[in-house]
């Protein structure tokens, strides 16, 4: 890609990022029920990923050469479903019955939802599904990507070292990145459970860190480049805001879990450019 | 006599010869579930995961989700390790991951209480999706694994690390989901699984000429066969369950949903009275915790004062 379209390419990133936001917290507003916070922190990651480096088919999303992308932090689901539904997976016209009964969208990933590998919800375990694909990609000879989204209170579970320590000793190409917005439910996780240094216990377990702000589609973008070149485990540690985008969601752990109200809506549909 | 973990193991090699799809995932017990017959025949095919349950039970979805039908095992009560993990990644989603659990029950004798099993059954039978077996010997075992193979969806097979007689010739057509009259009787009915059929026959044939008993032999815990249960309780004066398990949430408790839904009928359950074993020999911890012929002969009788 040339440099020219890459700025351009960034200049429509950027503008999505605010486009999507929008959606993702207007299933929230409208269901009065989901997850803001996360899904802030993590969606300039997911766009940069589903509109830049993934190989998939919005008309055949179980197309066998696909990459394959698992989002182990499923209460994300807002962001997930925004870029889903922008890249044409499902009608939008399901982002309004987003957690409601009957609807398609559940609270959090399932993959009953076309583009959804992996059913989610129950954090840890995105890192162990990830490696049973590679370990069956490596059997019918395939190569196409793995990529695991989690988030930095998740790696408290235990599993999720059990699923680093496997990926290293069978060496498998699986790239995860891990949403490093610093709030988990219960507050700032450093005053939850410390996970640092997190760079050197991955490191330690074998895997290529690299260090990002995951707001910045350069980063992204060239990051997710560079990583296709490394063989084995490798971690994006993506340092992002909670509730990025909205000035009074950021950093806010009451909106970790939260939909904001009538009055707050309005500010946040300004700010994003609505 | 055959332990049902050996023809197990046995099975997995050749259902794995036939169906390139077959791998296995072993959680440092291999070597105990027999899973270790197939890491010698296909040994890219056996996937060791080091001591690591909940793991090894979210690779198998990720197998099973790329079309590979997954066998991950380990010792029954390990599988519980990885429960949740078992509920919300492989039940949940329906995968194709055959968990199968060896050394269930107080029938694993000197290891004690921490190996000794005996909620797997009310654990997995309470999951959606979810088929639960207990193959009675090593014909069905066989049998089973054969059939697991086309089944589609999850299952818990739980196998013994002792020998247990071989009540089937091997020619005989077994079915998941079907229970077998193994002795005709009309006055007591005993359903059992696992161990407790061969005390079953045992207690049958000591009351001979005395009381006239039916044996049945339950395999899937999870869906029971209801069909087969009814028929003998309309044929008989009530009904005796048998099981290595828990007395709650288990075989005596599946039959009494069955019984009581459809055709309420005395019934006393023969099992583990909601207590933990303890280190022994397998004879020695059946006879004190009340799981051999005896006790299912008291059964009986306090079924025939009833």
């Amino acid at each position: 890609m040339g440099e020219k379209s890459r700025i351009d390419l960034i200049k429509e990133l950027e503008i999505k990022a605010k486009k999507l936001r929008v959606d993702a917290l207007s299933m929230i507003y409208k269901a009065q029920s989901g997850h803001p916070g996360g899904s802030f922190s993590s969606i300039d990651i997911l766009i940069g990923l589903y509109n830049y480096k993934l190989k998939i088919n919005p008309k055949n999303p179980k197309w066998d050469k696909r990459d394959r992308f698992i989002m182990s932090k499923g209460h994300a689901s807002p962001a997930v479903y925004a870029v889903l539904g922008d890249l044409g997976f499902f009608h939008k016209k399901e982002f309004n019955n987003f957690r409601q009964l009957g609807g398609l969208l559940q609270g959090h990933v399932d993959a009953k939802i076309p583009g959804v590998e992996m059913s989610t919800g129950s954090l840890g375990q995105g890192l162990s599904f990830g490696n049973g694909i590679c370990f069956a990609r490596e059997l019918d000879k395939k190569n196409y990507g793995v990529y695991v989204l989690m988030g930095d209170g998740e790696v408290q579970e235990g599993q999720v070292w059990e699923a680093a320590m496997t990926a290293s000793h069978y060496g498998l190409n699986i790239t995860a990145i891990l949403d490093r917005n610093r709030i988990q439910n219960d507050g700032f996780v450093k005053d939850t459970m410390v996970i640092e240094p997190l760079k050197d216990k991955w490191e330690s377990f074998g895997w290529h860190v690299v260090e990002i702000n995951g707001h910045d589609f350069n980063e992204i973008l060239d990051t997710l480049d560079e990583l296709e070149k490394i063989k084995g485990p490798k971690i994006i540690i993506a340092h992002t805001v909670k509730g990025k985008g909205v000035s009074f969601m950021e950093n806010n752990p009451s909106f970790h879990g939260k939909a904001p109200n009538e009055e707050e809506m309005k500010i946040a549909l300004k700010e994003l450019g609505e | 006599m055959i332990a049902t973990r050996d023809a197990y193991g046995k099975a997995l090699v050749e259902q794995a010869k036939k169906n390139k799809d077959i791998v296995s995932l072993s959680a440092d017990l291999g070597k105990s579930t027999k899973s270790v017959y197939l890491e010698k025949e296909f040994p890219e095919r056996e996937i060791k995961m080091g001591i690591s349950e909940q793991d090894m039970m979210v690779t198998a979805a990720g197998l099973a989700h790329e079309g590979k039908i997954a066998f991950p095992s380990t010792f029954a009560i390990f599988t519980e390790r990885g429960f949740e993990q078992i509920r919300n990644s492989i039940a949940r989603p329906n995968m194709n991951v055959k968990i199968v659990g060896s050394h269930a029950g107080l029938i694993t004798g000197e290891d004690g209480s921490s190996a000794q099993c005996i909620e797997d059954f009310a654990i997995y039978r309470a999951l959606p999706n979810m088929t639960v077996l207990c193959p009675v010997d090593a014909v069905e075992t066989t049998q089973f694994v054969e059939q697991l193979v086309k089944h589609k969806g999850p299952s818990y097979m739980r196998t013994t690390r002792n020998k247990v007689p071989v009540l089937y010739d091997k020619n005989k057509k077994l079915k998941i989901g079907k229970g077998e009259i193994l002795k005709e009787g009309n006055d007591v009915v005993v359903i059992g699984c696992g161990p407790l059929v061969s005390e079953a026959l045992r207690a049958a044939e000591e009351l001979e000429g005395k009381v006239s008993v039916m044996v049945i032999n339950i395999s899937t815990i999870k869906p029971i066969d209801k069909d087969l249960i009814i028929k003998a309780a309309k044929q008989t004066d009530g009904v005796v369950t048998a099981e290595d398990h828990n007395v709650i949430g288990g075989l005596g408790s599946a039959v009494a949903d069955v019984l009581s839904e459809n055709y309420p009928a005395p019934l006393e359950k023969v099992g583990v009275n909601d207590v933990f074993g303890e280190s022994g020999k397998p004879t020695d911890l059946y006879e004190k915790y009340g799981l051999t012929s005896k006790h299912i002969k008291e059964a009986i009788k306090r079924i025939l004062k009833r």
